[in-house]
């Protein structure tokens, strides 16, 4: 702070509780629709802004799904959590460890198409699903590899952020190092493992947080590779569930789920908040 | 920093097995399927998919008769200016707020960073809740208003909703940015300029923005990104690219026309445009940060 301005420093406050409010409102809205019935909702328009006396059936119908009162069944969010969670997790450690062993081979080994090797994961980055939907399709629909959790993982384990970030931060390792392990007579692996897999601690929870939400949030993909509900991620199952137009969705459960759907990757960043931090400005760089 | 180690380990065969699962990934699912888009948008194949034919450039003609696509361009153009534009605008006045603040400045960041996990999935739908014609709180107010929102119905109103939507949930992504932008210019140069005389709507435009454009310009070129391919879910969950074809995005029309109307030729036609514009995008991206670590 230069200079005190307390009529500048008040607007300060207030645009930025202002900012809270226009980013916590969306959420809040759907936090009250989780707790009243769903005749609530449709019935009482505008909905009432205070929390009805819905919330545990709300959330019990959305958890283990169950029957309306037209006959239209909601299907058990349970599983679908399971589902987006081990799929989080496989996608962020995965990225992260053959992130680590690419650029460990990148930096410290010197072999022919070792630059090859280095633009080709360069441009994965290029290369999103959603530019070649259709053949990337094909390729895990013939391998067989459709509604299952490989098919659902492995085709984005691929990193090029993770790999250059991992690149980065073994370059400003010193050299002492891989001299004194040599000098051990510690092997190329056993350096990896005792030396520079602990000091990598901070870059592998920062690219856990960015990785974890990149996984969970995953919508195309699922999409495309999944019919069966049993591997239906829940941000998936969410949509699936509004199909129905206005007056036909239970919007109370389907609120609920949208709740359940933000807890653990919301949980994630702010746990992690200082390394979440540092990662994303990391990885940009 | 060093571009290169001094000192190696030796061997022939290690480095060739540590990057065998990521070449594998790699070469398996992104270079084989990119191939496969750039030989299938030169074949027409037909209903059955049992036989194609070498046609040359005219699905890519087809695509440039097509005002459909052309359509989808401009959604899709429309969608990045307002969605970039809105966004950082408001997170750069939220940073700015937020880079004043001595007390409570880490209280806000917290609150205002966690949209970042929220799935533009999830956004859509939050979105869609709060302004659906019939039982939306918002749509309601807007009715109250004397404003007949029914972004079923009207265009408009669909692209206004998923702008929203998309600025929501990249906002907390442009703030970080442009909060650590803030903070890591020197507190010298602006208290220079406030003895100076400059207060601080003056010292904003000459000091501090300037200083900021590599920062503007890195966010630009990723929200452009994040608008062609991370809205995708964003606009399915909350509009499903309607009313009529009024919100289909590039991406949008690529899935839609490859998987519902299953034009194969046409899709991966597409698709290959679609990469082409994310080549230039990233070629751009890192060319600048080239530059930016000299500057």
């Amino acid at each position: 702070m230069v200079e005190n301005r307390p009529l500048a420093n008040a607007l300060s406050h207030l645009v930025l509780v202002l900012g809270v409010l226009l980013v916590a409102f969306p959420v809040y809205i759907t936090f009250i629709a989780s707790t009243q019935t769903a005749e609530q909702i449709v019935q009482n328009v505008p909905m009432s802004l205070l929390p009805g006396d819905n919330t545990l059936q709300s959330y019990k119908l959305a958890l283990l799904g169950g029957q309306t009162e037209y006959g239209s069944k909601i299907p058990p969010v349970a599983p679908m959590m399971m589902v987006s969670m081990i799929t989080a997790l496989t996608i962020a450690l995965g990225k992260i460890a053959i992130s680590l062993l690419s650029a460990f081979a990148v930096v410290y080994f010197r072999f022919p198409g070792r630059t090859l090797v280095f633009w080709m994961i360069f441009v994965t980055l290029m290369l999103p699903v959603e530019v070649r939907i259709l053949p990337t399709y094909k390729v895990v629909s013939d391998l067989g590899l459709l509604n299952s959790y490989a098919g659902l993982t492995v085709p984005l384990i691929a990193s090029a952020t993770a790999t250059f970030l991992f690149r980065q931060f073994f370059l400003t390792v010193p050299d002492e190092l891989v001299e004194a392990a040599r000098i051990d007579g510690a092997s190329p692996m056993r350096f990896f493992w005792d030396v520079l897999l602990p000091l990598s601690r901070t870059s592998i929870a920062a690219l856990f947080v960015i990785q974890f939400i990149y996984g969970w949030n995953q919508y195309l993909w699922p999409l495309l590779i999944t019919t069966d509900e049993s591997m239906t991620p829940v941000v998936l199952g969410i949509k699936k569930m509004i199909s129905g137009g206005d007056a036909a969705t239970e919007w109370n459960a389907v609120m609920a789920t949208a709740i359940l759907a933000m807890i653990p990757p919301a949980l994630v960043v702010m746990l992690m908040q200082k390394w979440f931090v540092k990662g994303l400005v990391d990885t940009e760089k | 920093m060093a571009v290169e180690k001094r000192v190696r380990f030796k061997s022939w065969w290690l480095p060739w097995v540590l990057v065998a699962p990521q070449m594998a990934i790699v070469l398996v699912f992104f270079f084989w399927p990119a191939g496969q888009a750039l030989f299938q948008s030169v074949l027409q194949e037909d209903a059955f998919g049992t036989s194609s034919e070498f046609v040359g450039m005219q699905n890519f003609q087809r695509l440039w008769d097509d005002d459909t696509y052309l359509a989808s361009f401009k959604t899709t153009a429309v969608f990045s200016v307002l969605v970039a534009g809105i966004g950082l605008t408001l997170s750069l006045l939220l940073a700015v707020m937020a880079d004043r603040v001595i007390k409570g400045s880490g209280f806000y960041r917290t609150l205002l960073i966690w949209p970042y996990a929220v799935a533009p999935a999830v956004a859509g739908v939050l979105w869609l809740f709060m302004f659906a014609p019939s039982i939306g709180i918002v749509s309601f107010w807007l009715r109250a208003m004397g404003f007949d929102w029914n972004h079923l119905l009207n265009g408009n109103h669909a692209m206004t909703l998923i702008v929203m939507a998309a600025v929501w949930k990249q906002l907390s992504y442009n703030f970080l940015f442009f909060l650590a932008g803030l903070q890591s210019i020197p507190k010298s140069l602006v208290e220079a300029a406030a003895i100076d005389g400059a207060g601080p709507w003056r010292r904003f435009w000459t000091v501090q923005f300037p200083l900021l454009t590599p920062t503007t310009f890195f966010l630009l070129v990723i929200n452009i990104i994040y608008v062609f391919i991370d809205t995708f879910a964003i606009v399915d969950a909350a509009t499903s690219g309607g009313p009529g074809k009024d919100t289909a995005i590039l991406v949008y029309k690529v899935y839609f026309d490859g998987f519902k109307a299953m034009d194969l030729g046409g899709s991966a036609a597409q698709s290959v445009i679609l990469m082409a514009i994310l080549i230039a995008l990233t070629v751009v991206q890192f060319r600048y940060v080239e530059k930016r670590v000299n500057y």
